[in-house]
């Protein structure tokens, strides 16, 4: 691993070493760029990973200090807990589930494709599929994603073969253990998948593609990464000509550092990317670094999402296996005469009894909760993903009051459901009730969103720089050294688990970085 | 969400007999569950009717009647470990006991379950009883003989996974063609 001195000014500083810093870093370190990798979070091994939700939980997620606003129901049941995901070397694909999906065409279009909404923001990707598309390849054959590249799905656990059957029943014709980053078969080094049902809490085989076990060594091995942990960044720094120039963060001993930069890429997720460039604000750029739009915070979607349990007579043992291979395609087509503008997925999801307790009806209780509970193990459940709308007044702002431990603004993150969301979901909790009904259910759950685990869009990319944040390659308008480097970038947020394309346009990205830097233009 | 730490460690289980009279002598509260297989030595943040109350709302916010009390002790040791610790959370309790108390002219442990059910709904939202509730839903449910009870299996990865054990063992209906599901690989 290299040793990059404070003051060299010759290193890009990515910020973030999930899926988009994770990526974007190797992909950097592959070309010969050396990079700092500025980490808040511990560096664990797959070793320290453990098999128990709460403890997964703690060791893993992001627990600084956030508050939530909004008529979102996270905000009343959770609201110190926006948004689930973790604060780690690996970021959050330490703990995704692996779903890994194009965007499709139309929704990289989605302004023109749906028409104006009454309240929404919505605007056209600067780029369009054939853009990604190469990239997309690059993405699916670095992450081993099942279903492409002759790799084989992997095999159905008993949460699926319900989901399975009831869908098909119902006419549904797109349902299998879909696109995955979990080895069906050996690979990279990694294990095929064993079925252990903790997707979430950290694999335990490596199975499921990690930055933390795949981009990060790779690119040490380099010898052009310097990757520093417990490095929280409190400030980005520009220099008189308005470029990037430093990053300051606070390290493990709680005191400052600053690191000179070349370039500067910022993949916090999408709550401490704006929080980041909101705290970066100076005399040049009043209202915070690269948002003479003002859409720095702002157009925040978390993906309209919901569950549905079924209740089953007969035991479903739904915990066993692999968490999220199980897809029903049907509904993400776009198809307005449903009531609503772009569509979801409906994806097999399943959590430990901990993890159900608090999540299935968050601050239910008595006999009707404990009657769900006792019928644990005779459940099938799904999770709904799809394209929520963005909104200006969704958004991440500046506490006016409340400090973390380094004495910084915590970010409030503020939603409400657009309408179109609301219709989105509701067609989906009737649909899921029909899929289950349809396999046997004798009575089904209707679960809210948990805390935001797609977090996207608070610095978005656009043609027009009054109407965003960064270009299609993620850099911002007004400063042509500091990128957008996470889902922060999403102009919209398609159906589809993002994580694929937040890698997909890392790699895009790494390469245009490269190229302007030899051009000298950065 | 709290964080939830096991007091598992600074509790004392005392199986009944003379480890109970040996307790009992210096003065510290005992909860002793129903069915008397097991007590819980209490530090005296929660006085020996607080505890016994706790113990009665706490069955009847989650109403298992597959658990005996001793699951439900462990949560009133958690909350009382807590109130020793945090003056704030010890008055709250006990504010909390006495409120339950007095909302219906009897104690809130002698009460009937729609009572008591009906009590609980009256004071919903307040800060002890989210204290109170948003312990037992984290406590409660953390525990492994109650996970065994709800027919979970928790930890997987000692035992190989899944993968030979069942992850796709049902059986009441047929299994998806191998297009959408293929067999096992590697």
């Amino acid at each position: 691993m290299a040793s990059i001195d404070k003051t060299d000014d010759s290193a890009v500083v990515v910020i973030g070493s999930g899926a988009g810093g994770g990526t974007l870093t190797n992909e950097l370190c592959q070309k010969g760029i050396p990079v700092v990798l500025l980490e808040a979070g511990k560096r664990y091994t797959i070793g320290d990973f453990t098999n128990d939700e709460w403890e997964a939980f703690n060791q893993l997620s992001w627990l600084d200090l956030r508050t939530a606003s909004g008529s979102w129901r996270v905000a009343r049941d959770f609201p110190n807990l926006p948004a689930w995901i973790c604060k780690t070397v690996g970021g959050t694909t330490v703990h995704w589930a692996g779903a890994s999906l194009r965007l499709q065409a139309h929704e990289l279009k989605a302004r023109s494709t749906y028409g104006d909404l009454d309240g929404a923001n919505l605007e056209d990707w600067p780029l369009a599929l054939e853009d990604l598309e190469p990239y997309y390849d690059k993405a699916e054959k670095k992450l081993g994603v099942t279903r492409t590249n002759d790799l084989p799905g992997l095999p159905g656990n008993n949460n699926f073969k319900v989901m399975y059957n009831g869908a098909t029943r119902m006419g549904y014709e797109h349902v299998h253990t879909g696109r995955m980053a979990i080895n069906s078969q050996p690979r990279d080094g990694r294990p095929a998948c064993q079925q252990l049902g903790f997707c979430f809490q950290g694999c335990k085989t490596g199975a499921k593609w990690s930055t933390l076990y795949t981009e990060i060594p790779k690119a040490e091995n380099t010898g052009k990464l310097d990757l520093r942990t417990e490095a929280q960044v409190v400030r980005i720094e520009h220099d008189g000509d308005g470029k990037a120039k430093a990053v300051v963060y606070v390290d493990a001993n709680g005191d400052k550092q600053r690191q000179r930069a070349r370039a500067v890429c910022v993949a916090g997720n999408s709550i401490e990317t704006p929080r980041m460039l909101l705290m970066s604000d100076s005399s040049m750029f009043p209202d915070g670094l690269a948002n003479s739009s003002g859409q720095v915070g702002r157009n925040y979607m978390r993906h309209m999402t919901g569950s549905v349990y079924g209740v089953f007579d007969k035991p479903v043992n739904g915990y066993r296996g692999t968490t999220m291979a199980g897809i029903v395609e049907d509904e993400s087509r776009f198809d307005d005469s449903r009531g609503f503008v772009g569509g979801y997925e409906m994806e097999t999801i399943f959590l430990g009894v901990p993890f159900m307790a608090a999540f299935l009806n968050p601050g239910a209780w008595g006999e009707s909760f404990t009657r769900e509970m006792e019928a644990y193990d005779h459940m099938a459940g799904m999770w709904l993903v799809g394209e929520d709308m963005p909104q200006e007044s969704n958004r991440i702002t500046l506490h006016d009051s409340k400090r973390d431990q380094n004495g910084m603004p915590v970010p409030n993150v503020h939603f409400d459901d657009h309408p179109n969301d609301i219709a989105m979901r509701n067609h989906g909790y009737k649909a899921g009730k029909s899929v289950y009904e349809a396999a046997g259910a004798i009575r089904t759950i209707e679960t809210p969103p948990y805390p935001s685990t797609h977090n996207l869009g608070t610095s978005r990319q656009s043609a027009d720089p009054d109407r965003g944040v960064c270009n299609s390659f993620g850099q911002t308008h007004d400063v042509a050294n500091l990128f957008i480097s996470d889902g922060s970038q999403f102009t919209t947020s398609g159906a589809e688990n993002p994580t694929l394309t937040i890698i997909t346009l890392a790699i895009r990205q790494a390469d245009y970085i490269a190229e302007q830097m030899q051009k000298q233009e950065i | 969400m709290t964080t939830h730490e096991s007091a598992m460690d600074r509790r004392r289980f005392l199986r009944l007999g003379g480890a109970v009279a040996a307790v009992t002598a210096v003065g510290a509260p005992v909860l002793v569950a129903s069915d008397r297989a097991l007590a819980i030595e209490l530090t005296g943040a929660l006085d020996q009717h607080g505890a016994d109350t706790l113990l009665a709302m706490l069955r009847r916010l989650y109403p298992h009647a597959s658990l005996g009390d001793v699951y439900y002790l462990n949560v009133v040791a958690d909350l009382d470990s807590e109130a020793d610790g945090n003056a704030e959370t010890r008055q709250l309790l006990r504010d909390g006991v006495e409120e339950l108390d007095t909302y219906m002219s009897l104690a809130f442990k002698k009460l009937s379950s729609g009572y008591q059910t009906k009590v609980l709904e009256g004071i919903e939202g307040n800060a002890f009883f989210e204290k109170v509730r948003g312990k037992a839903v984290v406590a409660l449910y953390n525990q492994k003989l109650v996970w065994r009870q709800l027919g979970y299996e928790g930890a997987s990865f000692p035992k190989g996974g899944y993968i030979n054990r069942g992850f796709d063992d049902l059986a009441w209906l047929p299994d998806p063609p191998a297009s959408a599901s293929p067999p096992t690989n590697g």
